[in-house]
């Protein structure tokens, strides 16, 4: 099992190069110099000039490349210039609270997917079905960002039950409840697309397992029907159910960025936002990257649970 | 064309979607000759009008402009961009796919790693870098969200692509001196296009949501200018004091997007062949019993007995009559073989004796199956559970799929018993290890940790027997046990399986269809044809003299070892579909002695001690010697 994780992180470092590449050739296709950018537009052409030698940007596009890698590599994403202050520092004190943010969601969208999906498979065509399809239905068809306001005015302003928006109290302690309080509203609706789309997934990938001849051995050989579901059928189902929790979550991660627009979370989503409209490159960058390789991390646990589960799989 | 379109309104939320987004379609185009007051004119003394106001029916915004007419025209610009984002991602990935999966080999690769590399990122998050890049903008938006959505398409094209790259048309195509751009053109792309369309389907709600959502931030459409997602962004900041003015544009984006998910489920559906008769059905954990006359009520004959058994499929409108009024019985220590060509209904039969004939479509219509007397099919699903394994256990065909591939054979055989014995996992597997034994596994303490796949036919079968085996059953049912394995392991299980007959006393029900193997093994055979019985007797007798011409020929296609050469006779035609049988006999059209009678009314069973023959001119003379 060690060698198949090693294995596992060895086989991402070339992604991660991709997705560095890519990151790099993005930003570097961005018109117009950061150069300008930074210094406005009544800046003096040698100003410029001497901005630009400076930043090292009249070097081939490769070697900039390279010397940026380096950078990254030892933990130096730059400079921020509209916080004024190192972007790993900035993306660190945000990714938290989009990490408590997205880690609960995910965890929401999976148990609540795979139990509506099982649910309704068992129960096929039946009331329970029919019900979890027309919610998964409208679910799935609701924009995150568009829930999240509804939800601020009926739970928020209309019935008092949580505090509009934020993480945290702006008076009182910080402690897990108050933390709590503020999470459930951005939660929920981050998770519903992505519960939408794996209880789908589950159910369709259920009835499939159902058909297949080992069901027929378990239930010849007098096993339970619930066992029958809850055991030889969720097994099997979960080997193609767990690659799609890795893509939900990268929707998740991603897709809280209107969550934290919508209930003020101070997460990288928000960040990344602001730095898009006020055009600071280095930050966009860094925040790009650096939620892309955790993402690349994810799946890598998400492999290896993947091989834990079928030992077809050769670790 | 007007199949599919039959198919996709047979489907009702299909239909409700399309008619949905049919009417805003519609709305959307004749926008502009709608007596509309401007959108973008503001007028900041009438702000936030509520809905219902005078001139103005869903009221106005925060600087006074009409909702209804900013409602419809962002409407209009926000389906045009995701179309447009579907086209241009479809297009371009169904390209980049073809011509992957079409050339295979290293272009493949390069192409496939690439990617794979975009989409190694989260998609919301490769769109935000794209427009970071190009700048906030409704087009660049477009372009985003087109581009992260191009490689769901390369892939998803790649892998249809590469099926058919090989196929015998194209290779012809290849022969007749066809350029590739003409192949790919004239023979793959019609073929993957299905595929394109319920892709795009799928996939376009999902454009114009995010799409929606670029805006939304702030980084699509620009003011005065709105889409849906930008109307919706604008009201965001007036939430609380104005909620009119965030709902009209949200409740639009929601009925587009569910309109066109239900519309892409139902394309779907539509062109997805597997889905068509309702084949992704669960089976239930009981056949469905609907018996439509009185139950039999025959004197017992064995300790299980099958009477006037009717099984039959309901699929797509049609009845599919598996197995038509079977009558069989087997008593203590027999072993009766059951055989007959594929589709003849014998495994049909056998599954419906525990009611383990997938439902639906199986449907059991009449007849009784008695087990020690008891009616079967009138046993709640508890009381059958427990027989299961316990009085009539099963054998199955293929062991590489009747195992569950992700447990240990061990815990699947403890399962067995666990499943009727309140003992310990201990004790459980204590007696999984004598089981083991008893079938003479090699290594039982190691085999016991390994998965199915690890094991070889041969052994697996001994695992599945060792499962029927494990809460010493009165009836075995084996059908077809040795039919996925090789002659010298075949020969192995068929020993084991008399062996454990004869120590234990068991009645086996053995499925085949080989008369070599009935030879070897049973006691009395019955022969089936598209679901009935057409022979049966002492296997002895009927080897010697098969009455059924059917029978004399099934008998014909084994060849003899050290019988010397003979021609072996093929049974010219095949088995008929058994959903619309001709009256009379069924063989009638394959037989040789066929005449005019056969075809005209039923064909009863004849019996004649303990020999039954279903034929108005059985063969009567012998076929050859035995010897004694």
């Amino acid at each position: 099992m060690g060698r198949y994780i090693l294995k596992r992180l060895v086989s991402a470092i070339p992604v991660l190069l991709g997705i560095s590449i890519i990151v790099f050739l993005i930003m570097a296709a961005i018109p117009g110099d950061p150069a300008t950018a930074i210094l406005g537009s009544y800046a003096t052409p040698e100003n410029v000039e001497r901005l630009n030698r400076d930043l090292g940007l009249d070097k081939p596009l490769i070697q900039r490349y390279f010397i940026w890698l380096g950078n990254v590599v030892t933990g130096d994403f730059g400079r921020s210039f509209t916080l004024n202050r190192p972007v790993l520092d900035e993306i660190l004190d945000r990714f938290g609270a989009t990490l408590i943010l997205a880690g609960v969601s995910f965890v929401l969208c999976s148990v609540l997917g795979i139990l509506a999906g099982v649910v309704s498979a068992a129960r096929q065509y039946g009331v329970a079905d029919k019900a979890i399809t027309f919610v998964v239905l409208i679910g799935i068809s609701v924009p995150s960002f568009f829930l999240g306001m509804m939800m601020i005015l009926l739970f928020a302003v209309n019935l008092r039950w949580f505090p509009v928006s934020g993480m945290w109290p702006i008076y009182g302690t910080r402690d897990i409840w108050a933390l709590l309080d503020h999470l459930v509203m951005p939660a929920l609706a981050l998770s519903v697309v992505a519960t939408g789309v794996i209880a789908r997934l589950a159910r369709s990938a259920m009835l499939e397992v159902l058909r297949q001849d080992y069901i027929r051995t378990a239930r010849a050989k007098g096993v339970h029907e619930r066992r029958v579901i809850r055991r030889h059928a969720l097994k099997a189902a979960m080997v193609s159910i767990i690659p799609v929790l890795g893509i939900q979550a990268g929707f998740v991660l991603s897709g809280s960025v209107y969550i934290e627009i919508v209930f003020q979370w101070p997460g990288v989503g928000r960040m990344l936002v602001d730095a898009i409209l006020t055009r600071d490159v280095l930050l966009v960058q860094g925040g790009v990257l650096f939620v892309a390789a955790c993402y690349v991390g994810f799946n890598i646990a998400v492999d290896v649970l993947q091989s834990l589960l079928d030992p077809r799989i050769k670790t | 064309m007007s199949r599919f379109l039959k198919l996709l309104f047979r489907n009702r939320l299909a239909g409700l979607g399309a008619v949905v987004l049919g009417a805003i379609v519609l709305l959307v185009l004749i926008t502009p000759l709608l007596p509309l007051q401007p959108p973008n004119v503001t007028d900041t003394a009438n702000r936030f009008l509520p809905p219902f106001s005078e001139g103005h029916l869903l009221g106005t915004d925060h600087l006074g402009r009409d909702l209804l007419s900013r409602l419809l025209y962002g409407t209009r610009l926000s389906l045009a961009v995701g179309v447009a984002a579907a086209v241009i991602a479809a297009t371009l990935g169904s390209a980049i796919g073809i011509v992957a999966g079409f050339y295979g080999g290293r272009v493949d690769n390069v192409i496939m790693r690439g990617v794979d590399m975009l989409m190694a990122f989260p998609y919301i998050l490769l769109a935000l870098a794209i427009v970071a890049a190009l700048g906030p903008g409704l087009l660049n938006a477009l372009i985003a969200v087109a581009a992260v959505n191009v490689p769901f398409f390369a892939r998803n094209i790649r892998g249809v692509t590469v099926g058919l790259a090989h196929r015998e048309f194209v290779d012809a195509a290849r022969l007749a001196g066809m350029s590739n751009a003409r192949i790919i053109l004239v023979e793959v792309l019609p073929n993957v296009l299905p595929v394109i369309v319920i892709a795009m389907s799928t996939t376009v709600g999902w454009m114009i949501l995010e799409t929606a959502g670029l805006s939304f931030l702030g980084l699509g459409s620009q003011p005065p200018v709105a889409d849906l997602g930008s109307m919706l962004g604008e009201a965001r900041s007036a939430l609380i004091t104005n909620p009119h003015t965030s709902i009209v544009p949200g409740v639009m984006i929601f009925l587009i997007v569910m309109s066109v998910n239900l519309l892409g489920d139902g394309v779907r559906d539509a062109l997805d062949p597997r889905l068509r008769s309702g084949a992704l059905a669960r089976p239930k954990a009981v056949t469905d019993v609907r018996r439509e006359g009185a139950v039999p009520q025959t004197p017992q004959k064995g300790l299980l007995d099958l009477q006037e058994l009717q099984t039959q499929f309901h699929a797509g409108g049609r009845v599919f009559r598996a197995v038509g009024g079977v009558s069989l019985h087997v008593k203590p220590g027999e072993c009766l073989g059951i055989i007959g060509e594929s589709g003849s209904g014998k495994s049909v039969t056998a599954l419906s004796v525990m009611g383990l004939v997938a439902s639906p479509p199986g449907v059991i219509t009449g007849g009784a199956v008695r087990y020690d007397g008891t009616d079967l099919l009138s046993e709640p699903y508890e009381g059958l559970r427990r027989r299961r394994g316990r009085n009539v256990a099963y054998i199955f065909q293929d062991p590489q799929a009747t195992l569950h591939p992700l447990y240990r054979v061990g815990d699947q055989l403890s399962e067995a018993i666990l499943s009727h014995h309140a003992v310990s996992r201990a004790e459980a597997e204590k007696r999984c290890l004598e089981l083991m034994r008893a079938v003479r596994i090699p290594n039982p303490g190691s085999r016991m940790r390994a998965y199915p796949h690890e094991l070889s036919g041969g052994m697996r079968q001994r695992i599945g027997i060792a499962m029927a085996m494990a809460n010493d059953p009165d009836v075995i049912i084996a059908d077809e046990p040795t039919t996925a394995l090789d002659v010298t392991v075949q020969a192995q299980i068929l020993a084991l399986l008399d062996d454990l007959r004869r120590e234990r006393g068991l009645a086996i029900v053995f499925i085949t269809h080989d008369f070599g193997v009935v030879a070897q093994l049973c006691d009395r055979v019955a022969v089936m044809y598209a679901g009935r019985i057409v022979e049966e007797g002492r296997t002895d007798d009927v080897l010697a003299l098969p009455r059924h011409p059917y029978t004399s020929r099934l008998i014909d296609c084994v060849p003899e070892l050290g019988g010397g050469k003979r021609r072996l006779e093929a049974i010219p035609g095949l088995p008929p579909m058994v959903d619309d049988l001709p009256p009379g006999c069924a063989f009638a059209p394959r037989c040789h002695k066929a005449r005019a009678e056969c075809t005209a009314g039923e064909v009863d069973l004849g019996v004649t001690g303990d020999r039954a023959v279903r034929c108005l001119y059985p063969e009567d003379a012998p076929k050859r010697e035995v010897a004694e």
